[in-house]
């Protein structure tokens, strides 16, 4: 079992070698609502630690995916794209975004574990 | 300081994510998010807090229908008691000030606002009336909207009669020992009905709806209810840069007042006469990328050609939706258009209003 980390832009990282699985948390879902639009990075793209790396949008707003490591994107989720409610369904694992050959290893570190993620979430939406 | 209606305290017990809507404080949505609201609405029956609308009631008699129609483009004159008619208020270029849904009422007129409009509508009619009446904008009344097709079952339950009105009318009813005023109409493009109600008995007659099947739903599902029936929403949609012409509500007008006069008028005879050079269409977008308010719309050639003014997901047509604003020549059905979303081009075509359309019961009208 891998360690699942988090960003402060609502983002979770699940890393496995060198491959780093990314999503939305569930705390972001809730704030969104409901999801009706994704769109993804194409594959082969490289993307930079908080640069932008997809689009969610809710019946109320649409907000930028940022990608919380650098990498190469290798795999992207088409089942989220066909159908964002799956988003909502179950944001931290089957509706992951894309998957990253991640560049450097040590911007992981910059990242929060859980706990500090929902004392974050909860801190911030108050 | 923000205000509150009369339901604030039923929303919060319902789980409201509040939001402040012109000046209240108003439920966005409840626990269940607004596309299974909106589809509630669509199947069984929602029920509406929009107490934030103005409930503006006008008394006198002899010339206050006359006085009326020199400030709004309807034959008042035709109208029954307690039937309902869609108008606007315009000022002399025919822009629209708000737009409004009057009723003809005992011994006056019952005019519902819009809530970010109210006070300024009340200050331009009384003027434009010399402040020769008794105009009465009632801040003790709820308005609560009742929409969809089990709406009519469900409020008969609780006021004998109702389930008889036809759409666009309206009447006087009882709620345990009071009255209350009621139109068939709404917002949504579902048949419904709108309960004028004191405020401290808003709250027991919300309970009763609930208790008989019916759901709290949100301002953001009347939103996409709204989108899908084609409808406009004051100061998106509709506003004071646009005429009802360019709007495409045409139909709004009595045809028996185009000659005559009221604010406006001539330029509303005028782009009857020579049409107009942009004007509100449908649009779809050919993938589900949503084209929001303010969207720049290009031609197949790339000319910029207009502006959406309302987008969002529609939930019932299962598709991207949305309206906006284009030069005439690129307003006929089917026509080519790009959306910029996000820097890049979207293709969509211009269609049909309204995207979601109800098979309405026999008998009953929709207008």
């Amino acid at each position: 079992m891998s360690d699942v980390k988090y960003s402060k832009e609502h983002e979770w990282l699940k890393l496995d070698g060198d491959i780093a699985t990314i999503g939305i948390t569930k705390h972001a879902t809730e704030m969104l609502g409901d999801i009706v639009f994704t769109e993804l990075p194409e594959k082969g793209t490289s993307v930079e630690k908080d640069g932008t790396a997809g689009v969610v949008e809710s019946t109320k707003a649409a907000s930028d995916v940022y990608t919380p490591v650098s990498g190469e994107v290798i795999d992207t989720n088409q089942a989220i794209v066909d159908d964002p409610s799956k988003i909502n369904q179950d944001p931290e694992n089957s509706a992951w975004f894309f998957k990253l050959k991640i560049k450097d290893p040590s911007e992981i570190e910059t990242l929060m574990n859980k706990d500090d993620y929902d004392k974050f979430a909860k801190e911030t939406s108050a | 300081m923000i205000k509150k209606t009369s339901l604030f305290n039923l929303h919060k017990k319902h789980n409201a994510k509040l939001v402040e809507f012109a000046g209240y404080e108003m439920p966005i949505h409840y626990k269940d998010g607004i596309i299974q609201e909106h589809k509630f609405t669509r199947s069984n029956c929602g029920i509406f807090d929009v107490s934030h609308m103005g409930q503006l009631f006008i008394y006198g008699k002899e010339n206050l229908t006359q006085d009326l129609e020199n400030i709004f483009p309807i034959d008042l004159e035709k109208l029954n008691l307690n039937q309902s008619k869609y108008s606007f208020l315009m000022d002399e270029n025919a822009c629209i000030h708000d737009d409004l849904i009057i009723t003809k009422i005992l011994e006056g007129y019952l005019i519902i606002l819009n809530a970010a409009c109210k006070e300024d509508d009340l200050r331009i009619i009384n003027k434009k009336l010399n402040n020769k009446y008794d105009l009465q904008l009632k801040e003790d009344l709820s308005l609560i909207a009742l929409q969809g097709p089990e709406a009519k079952n469900i409020l008969e339950k609780k006021v004998e009669g109702v389930s008889k009105l036809k759409f666009m009318n309206g009447g006087n009813f009882k709620f345990s020992d009071i009255n209350i005023f009621i139109t068939r109409s709404g917002y949504t493009g579902e048949d419904g009905f709108e309960i004028s109600i004191k405020n401290n008995y808003a709250e027991k007659f919300v309970e009763e709806m609930l208790s008989n099947g019916s759901k709290m739903i949100g301002l953001g599902a009347r939103d996409t209810l709204r989108m899908e029936a084609g409808l406009c929403l004051y100061g998106n949609d509709i506003d004071k840069n646009t005429t009802p012409i360019e709007a495409n509500l045409k139909w709004a007008i009595s045809k028996n007042r185009i000659d005559t006069d009221y604010p406006g008028s001539k330029i509303i005879k005028k782009q009857i006469q020579l049409g107009v050079e942009k004007i509100r269409v449908g649009i779809k977008p050919e993938n589900r990328v949503i084209a929001r308010g303010d969207t720049k719309i290009f031609s197949n050639d790339d000319k910029e050609i207009g502006k959406i003014t309302s987008g969002t997901f529609g939930p019932s047509v299962d598709h991207s939706i949305a309206m906006g604003y284009v030069d005439r020549q690129y307003s006929n059905l089917n026509t080519k258009l790009f959306l910029e979303v996000r820097g890049k081009k979207i293709p969509a075509n211009v269609c049909n209003l309204p995207f979601y359309k109800k098979n309405y019961v026999k008998g009953e009208i929709n207008v």
